[in-house]
């Protein structure tokens, strides 16, 4: 239980690190996005369903309500983000900044 | 104290099923929505029990109240269909959507965190606005799909017309050509609009 716990939080901590490095690697504002956006989505599902797990370890009602609760958490996060990101995306549409082509150098 | 709070239930959750009237067209209206008020206040109730976690008469009187009220508000929000058996149907279909959706999420996941950790992720991508006309019709799959494809790694929808117009910006080639494609297809089968 504890070996999928931390393989589970691990893996979760592995995709927000790639989101992190992709923010600071990726060329421009659109393609910063992919990585902020996203990666943090499936690292989140990762680590909240490890914390979740690892909170049944003494089984009783209040261990459960707060699992519940913490896939909650998870259902919200899949609503809001892409809805988040497509705002932002929009926001930088309406002040016209072109998306980076390759071979242009880095901005 | 608990009976009490199951007849307090059973006299919300069924406004107008009870009584022996013929059925007038106030009738006919008020049984249009019984059904998407009962669904609304049971998930809304479920909700209510595991934010609160409180299991007294107090608490549980609280949130029948409240769920009654939102849901006698809002209603007609949550399901379009007025029919049982063609909002379960509805909800069947897109319970089946979702594990496809998270392995696709998954997938494409690991393909952005190869692109993020490669030494030479500049050579690799090629962002591209990819544009295409979507054949969904109703405006809740049409957000759904939308809001599928910027789950998706390597691409994010900058713009859906009401047509059914996408404007999406793919982080390479490889993430941008399956678009519509098999995800459309699915939504299609989901929302029974094939």
């Amino acid at each position: 239980m504890d070996i999928i716990v931390c393989l589970l939080l691990f893996a979760g901590l592995f995709f927000f690190t790639g989101g992190a490095v992709g923010i600071l690697r990726f060329p421009d504002f659109y393609s910063r996005l992919h990585p902020a956006g996203k990666l943090d989505t499936l690292g989140a599902l990762l680590a909240m369903i490890g914390l979740a797990l690892f909170n049944l370890h003494h089984f009783s009602l209040g261990t459960l309500l707060t699992s519940l609760k913490i896939m909650l958490i998870l259902v919200f996060v899949f609503l809001a983000s892409p809805t988040a990101t497509h705002a932002i995306v929009d926001a930088g549409v309406r002040a016209g900044l072109a998306p980076w082509t390759k071979g242009e150098e880095r901005r | 104290m608990a009976s009490q709070d199951q007849e307090n239930l059973d006299d919300k959750a069924s406004p107008g099923s009870g009584d022996m009237t013929p059925p007038g067209p106030a009738a006919r209206q008020r049984r249009l929505f019984a059904y998407p008020f009962i669904v609304t206040f049971i998930i809304m109730l479920g909700l209510w029990l595991i934010l609160s976690g409180r299991f007294d008469a107090f608490h549980l009187s609280l949130g029948l109240i409240s769920c009654a009220i939102v849901s006698y508000l809002s209603s007609d929000l949550l399901f379009a269909s007025p029919k049982i058996t063609g909002l379960l149907r509805q909800w069947g279909r897109f319970i089946r959507y979702v594990p496809w959706l998270m392995l696709e999420i998954i997938k494409a996941n690991l393909h952005v965190t190869y692109l993020v950790f490669h030494p030479r992720m500049m050579e690799l991508i090629d962002p591209r606005i990819v544009k295409f006309r979507s054949k969904l019709k109703s405006d809740l799959a049409l957000v759904t799909f939308a809001n599928s494809i910027t789950l998706t790694p390597g691409t994010i929808t900058v713009y859906v017309s009401l047509d059914g117009d996408f404007k999406v910006h793919a982080i390479d080639k490889a993430s941008g050509d399956p678009l519509p494609g098999a995800m459309e297809a699915n939504i299609a089968k989901a929302f029974g609009e094939v």
